[in-house]
């Protein structure tokens, strides 16, 4: 009896293991939205053009600095269409044509398409070729027709074009020989047949071409020249007439080319302008009659009256944006005006021709964490009773775009998270008592109603519309987007740093945003460039009543040595608790594996003059920090002269100012690669927080390998330097590619391969004891993902039981890393479809489920892949034993699963990164994909195991019981019986 | 005088193979990269006794002479210093390299017979050294990036703690990963473990024991190529096969295991039944007898 209960039970659990292993990673329809988000963003806008016809949809078309062209509703601010062009077709410039089209020039002025406008299709495409790389200016005349064509002017490559609207075909084309000049304006006074083209050659000759707009005919060429030189912006105040500055920025120019003949008036600004110092730049407008310059930070107006008399009209001291001219009847043209006043936006729509008459003066309270306006978009409509009415798009300073309307704020994008740069995650609060179960639902009606629905659909009694409120309940489940921490660790805050330098907290339930923050101006600093997040303040066991806190590393400037800036910020609450300038720069950040008592992170920061510095400077982490000193190691890659370098402290900075906090560090090692050989490409480490459950492999032969783990290990890519370009720029034999395992504590060159025929770019992913890269091979034509797997031989003897169970093994000393290395390496490659943005690795809370890789596919999807298909030890015909063990017999290529798309049906346009943080339920991982658009979900990689899944029929555990129960009543009642008449017998 | 002979008949053999080596090459017409692949020499070179530091340093010069007389005219010999530190000290010269230069048809070349002398420490060095032990700082080599024309592009460093080293005498392991005449990097060591608290313990002999290693890097296994046929053809068989191999109990124990588990079962009862039966049958058969006198105490007993 005691081997039956004993066996039954764990046969049962084999069974469940097996079926546990099976690598189905698919979801149901049903289950779409119930743990992943996904939010579409476009970006930074660079330029917006209003589609307000009568008929149709009000909407705007922006082209951003991602890239992406994109239709907006007026009204909501949603997303009609939208298109993400590659990193490297830039837009220059986009229009309307005929009311219809969406005309985008782009590539640097080499590629004009037109887009259909309701619903974003391609409707032509051509190429614009020129002599050399120029400027790029697109221009659609309103009433220039040639032969019932409306014309598009195109000024690219240094080269005049004119193209059809309608399809894309260039009617004529002119070259400028003029050697050296750069063309500024092109400019088409309305109602006429002329096209100015207006530049700069040399430093100091204005040029003037007159350009017949019906067949490219050049009419007239002027030149001028002024002797002191020109800066390189003009601003147009007529159609013919520019204002530029002097080389000195401390004249202005008025030029008019009237009737060919070119004039200048010199104003000096002085004469004008009371009080100016320093030079002034020329802020790019189109406002008739009125320029704008910029000395220092104040704004100044000034009006152009007559023959060449400069006027000032104000003078403002806020940061302004300044809008285009907006045509609202025959002769009025008006623009707008924002300036940031505190905790407020000034809102200023005048007439072109009147400055003091104001069209629109509005003040509205705005977010401080939105920063300055950065630009501004105006657009109008008739009020009902007649009058103009005037609506405003403006950028600001983080990114947002915002639609301001009679003083309020109609809606507001956030697209500053298009552009993330660093992602750390953060745990909420812990839960506090008093939140109750009738705080959270309506009322006990709602919530009896809502359990009799979830009742009806387990007993699958529901009706299709109850089905469909059973849907929707889960969906907006307020479980979670709870604020507080849950029992399984799926609720998290999602840290991202932008490229604007603002931080948002992302609550991973339903994504919205829990609180953002502008990274803090300070004297100091200006304009400070966020570079990296790191955890700061990680609290759990003592310090629990601290709030967590990430490091925000920036730099202030553009320049690399530039000083650095750290920025401490709460997560709970967003708000900045420190603030601190540097003054070295930040190169490299090592969080070091050492807290102190209140838990915060030390962290050694490398200047550019490699020295270190310790943060936080307090005697307690220089106490920790001294105790480890001889045992801290870092290595640096210097990429433009492919050599890595190792490093380790020496001793206290030798400067002139007594800086304890301040180390010298000395070389240890070096490996220099040749450079007419190879060129460094791909670095990658594993992650510091990485899991890993257990140190040895059982082989399918009872065998034990043990994992070669170290955190001190470097995997290398290097390619031909030929070969770094695009591919298909060389042939495979002069390009090839060499892997490398370096352990950066001595610099020792663990294993090292060669792949000839091989080219970049280079994705690799490093974790537990394996790295996967993935490269393109030429001689197949195919891309190809190649492993390695690092063994220790110097635990392989620890194989007897015996030694094991008496303790005679080396499995608990120490290794150091001087030790001479035993490894035995495995490496295996296959072929992979796709070309690969990303690769990450799923990791979990204690790292004993199975790993699955999760590649993002040039079609922006995430693919998850499991690790057992990177198997270096896959054979074409596994022997049972190992069939057994799940070795999966060998193949060419790696299998696509359809079903393995982590993004199902959505794609995360421009997918840049992907994030794992491991939740606390062992067998789910929270990943989190960025790019243009955010992506998150949860992840079991071999299903759920530690906990019951949604679709666990408790109706069936509910009846089964009931069954019991009452199997066990009738028969104790029937036994009872029975004993009775046995009794009486 | 003995280690002499050692060496001798080693290099008899050694050149007897290298010549081989060499001519066995025009023969092919074409040259095959093998040396490429597992090009790792391995040669055991150095000062053994302490007191005469002297005789290696001028033996290992006829030697390198009377193999340069049996080579290619491709081949020619080269030498490049290795430099040494004490913790922070400036790097001076420690030893030389020796090797020959292969220039392959192709344009390649290749470092082949790598030999190491090293020059014996002198009493400040070895001052140096004691006081490296002592604060178990580092010992740092290092080696020109580029053999032709040293220092090439910068030195290639690598240091160990001075503690790994001593044992009998002071044992070192070099690995030069070599790419054509490139240093790409030197991994330098004591050949053994070095395990973590070092102890600080003086060498009983100043020399050195020098183990070499030359590197270069090996060939990935290329991505196998199934054409479909094969593929397909292997499917087709393993659908054929696929039945004959899954075992007995693989197929049927879904069968086999509740039968295993009525018969133990049936087993368990079986045992229990002759139990039941011998405890069954010895009322039964006093029964009759006792029956009578006994029914009154029984059913007392029965009805309690």
């Amino acid at each position: 009896m005691a081997i039956r209960s004993f066996f039954v039970p764990f046969l049962l659990l084999v069974l469940w293991f097996y079926s546990s292993l099976s690598p189905v990673l698919s979801l149901y329809e049903d289950q779409v939205g119930l743990m992943d988000w996904h939010q579409q963003y476009i970006g930074k806008v660079k330029q917006a053009v209003f589609s307000t016809q009568k008929t149709g949809r009000r909407r705007v078309i922006v082209s951003t600095e991602e890239n992406v062209i994109a239709s907006l509703d007026l009204r909501h601010g949603e997303i009609f269409w939208r298109h993400l062009l590659g990193s490297n077709d830039v837009i220059d410039g986009i229009d309307i044509g005929l009311g219809k089209y969406v005309i985008t020039l782009s590539s640097g002025g080499s590629i004009l398409r037109s887009w259909n406008l309701p619903d974003g299709q391609m409707v032509w495409e051509s190429f614009l070729q020129g002599p050399k790389h120029s400027k790029s200016l697109l221009l659609l005349p309103t009433n220039l027709k040639i032969e019932k064509d409306n014309v598009i002017v195109v000024f690219s490559n240094d080269r005049l074009h004119a193209v059809s609207c309608i399809d894309g075909e260039v009617l004529w084309k002119k070259d400028f020989e003029t050697e050296s000049f750069e063309t500024q304006q092109v400019i088409q006074p309305p109602g006429s047949d002329l096209i100015y083209v207006v530049g700069f050659a040399a430093s100091s000759q204005f040029e003037m071409y007159q350009i017949n707009a019906r067949n490219g005919e050049l009419l007239k060429h002027e030149s001028a020249i002024f002797s002191s030189g020109f800066l390189r912006e003009l601003s147009l105040v007529s159609s013919e007439t520019v204002v530029a500055l002097d080389s000195t920025g401390s004249i202005l120019l008025t030029i008019s080319f009237q009737n060919g003949e070119i004039s200048f008036q010199q104003t000096p600004i002085s004469n004008i302008v009371e009080d100016s110092s320093g030079p002034a730049v020329i802020i790019p407008s189109s406002v008739p009659g009125i320029f704008a310059i910029k000395i220092n930070s104040v704004t100044i107006f000034i009006r152009v009256i007559g023959k060449g008399k400069l006027e000032v009209v104000e003078k403002l001291n806020q940061e302004t944006a300044v809008s285009n001219a907006l045509p609202i009847s025959e002769s009025q043209q008006a623009f707008a005006l924002v300036q940031h006043a505190g905790s407020e936006i000034h809102l200023v729509a005048k007439l072109a021709h009147d400055w003091d008459a104001n069209l629109l003066k509005e003040s509205i309270k705005m977010d401080q964490q939105r920063g300055i306006p950065h630009k501004v978009f105006i657009n109008n409509y008739i009020r009902t009773d007649r009058s103009h009415g005037f609506r405003l798009l403006i950028v600001m300073e983080d990114h947002s775009l915002l639609l301001l309307q009679q003083g309020a704020i109609v809606w507001s994008r956030e697209d500053g998270l298009a552009s993330i740069i660093d992602v750390t995650a953060s745990e909420l609060p812990v839960e506090r008592d008093g939140v109750s179960v009738a705080k959270v639902e309506h009322n006990l009606f709602e919530w009896l109603k809502g359990h009799m629905l979830k009742l009806k659909g387990t007993l699958m009694l529901a009706s299709p519309e109850d089905v469909a409120a059973i849907q929707s309940m889960r969906l907006k489940s307020s479980e979670k987007s709870k604020m507080a921490r849950d029992h399984n660790g799926f609720r998290k805050l999602l840290i991202v740093l932008t490229r604007a330098g603002k931080l948002f907290a992302l609550h991973t339930g339903d994504g919205h945003i829990v609180w953002s923050h502008l990274l803090h101006k300070s004297e100091a600093c200006q304009s400070p460039v966020g570079l990296n997040l790191y955890q700061w303040q990680v609290p759990h066991h003592h310090a629990l009543d601290e709030n967590p806190s990430v490091l925000v590393i920036s730099r202030c400037g553009p320049s690399s040595d530039a000083p650095g800036v750290l920025s401490f910020v709460d997560t709970y609450t967003g708000k900045e608790l420190n603030s601190l300038s540097l003054d070295h720069a930040v190169v490299q950040v090592i969080p070091l594996p050492h807290t102190d008592s209140t838990e915060q992170r030390l962290h050694l920061l490398i200047d550019s003059d490699k020295h270190a510095h310790l943060y936080p400077k307090t005697s307690e982490a220089l106490g920790i920090f001294k105790r480890e000193f001889s045992n801290i190691y870092w290595y640096s890659v210097e990429d433009h002269n492919s050599i890595i370098k190792g490093h380790a402290l020496k001793c206290k900075c030798t400067g002139e100012v007594a800086d304890e906090f301040c180390f010298d560090a000395r070389d240890l090692w070096s490996v220099v690669f040749p450079s007419e050989s190879e060129k460094i490409t791909a670095t990658v480490t594993r992650k510091l927080n990485e899991m890993v459950h257990t140190q040895a492999k059982v082989m399918a032969d009872q065998d034990v390998m043990y994992k070669y783990i170290s955190r001190n290990l470097l995997f290398v890519a290097t390619v031909a330097p030929k070969g770094s370009g695009e591919i298909g720029s060389v042939t495979p034999e002069e390009s090839w590619l060499v892997a490398y395992l370096i352990d950066i504590v001595t610099g020792r060159i663990l294993y090292r391969v060669t792949h000839h025929g091989a080219q970049g770019p280079v994705h690799a992913v490093f974790s537990e004891n394996w790295v996967v890269y993935h490269f393109f091979n030429l001689r197949a034509h195919r891309y190809e993902m190649s492993v390695i797997e690092i063994y220790d031989q110097s635990r392989a003897d620890n194989k007897d039981v015996w030694k094991l169970v008496l303790g005679k093994h080396n499995l608990t000393s120490r290794i150091s890393l001087f030790s001479r290395p035993e490894v035995i390496t495995k490496s295996q490659s296959y072929f992979f479809t796709h070309s690969v943005k990303a690769i990450a690795v799923t990791s979990t809370a204690k790292g004993i489920t199975s790993k699955q890789l999760l590649i993002g596919t040039i079609g922006d999807q995430v693919l998850a892949l499991d690790k057992r298909f990177l198997d270096p030890r896959r054979s074409v015909n596994p022997t049972q034993a190992e069939k057994e063990e799940g070795i999966i017999p060998l193949t060419d290529s790696l299998p696509i699963i359809p079903q393995s798309y982590v993004t199902h049906a959505l794609r995360v346009e421009g997918l840049r990164g992907i994030i794992t943080v491991p939740a606390k339920l062992e067998s789910t991982t929270l990943v989190f994909a960025h790019g243009v658009d955010l992506f998150f979900t949860q992840l079991a990689p071999s299903r759920t195991y530690d906990s019951l899944t949604e679709d666990f029929s408790y109706a069936l555990l509910l009846i089964t019981i009931v069954a019991l129960v009452a199997a066990i009543f009738v028969t104790w009642r029937l036994s009872e019986r029975k004993e009775l008449q046995d009794k009486w017998r | 005088m003995k280690s002499v002979k050692v060496v001798v008949p080693f290099l008899l053999t050694l050149t007897l193979s290298l010549s081989l080596f060499s001519f066995s090459f025009p023969s092919f017409g074409f040259q095959s990269d093998e040396l490429l692949v597992d090009d790792e020499e391995f040669s055991l070179e150095g000062s053994p006794q302490h007191r005469s530091p002297e005789p290696v340093l001028t033996r290992s010069p006829p030697v390198t002479r009377k193999r340069h007389s049996d080579l290619d005219s491709s081949d020619s010999k080269i030498q490049f210093s290795l430099d040494h530190a004490f913790g922070d000290s400036d790097f001076s010269p420690a030893g030389t390299f020796s090797a020959r230069l292969k220039t392959w048809s192709h344009g390649g070349q290749t470092l082949t017979k790598l030999r190491f002398s090293r020059n014996s420490f002198s009493n400040e060095d070895k001052e140096k050294f004691k006081n490296l032990l002592k604060s178990d700082d580092f010992y740092r080599i290092r080696l020109p990036s580029n053999v032709l024309s040293p220092p090439g592009r910068d030195f290639v460093i690598s240091s160990v703690k001075a503690r790994c080293l001593p044992r009998e005498g002071l044992d070192e392991h070099f690995v030069i990963h070599m790419e054509g005449v490139n240093v790409l990097a030197v991994n330098y060591g004591s050949p053994g473990s070095c395990p973590y608290p070092r102890n600080l313990k003086f060498p009983a002999k100043w020399s050195f024991n020098s183990h070499t290693v030359l590197k270069n890097s090996e060939q990935a296994p290329r991505a196998p190529v199934f054409t479909e046929e094969i593929l397909g053809g292997e499917n087709a068989e393993s659908e054929v096969v696929q039945p004959p191999e899954r075992s007995f109990w693989a197929k049927y124990w879904m069968y086999l295991i509740p039968l295993g588990l009525i018969i133990m079962n049936a087993v368990t009862q079986a045992m229990n039944m002759p139990e039941e039966q011998a405890s069954g049958q010895a009322p039964a058969q006093g029964q009759p007898s006792a029956g009578a006198v006994q029914r009154g105490p029984s059913s007392a007993a029965r009805r309690r």
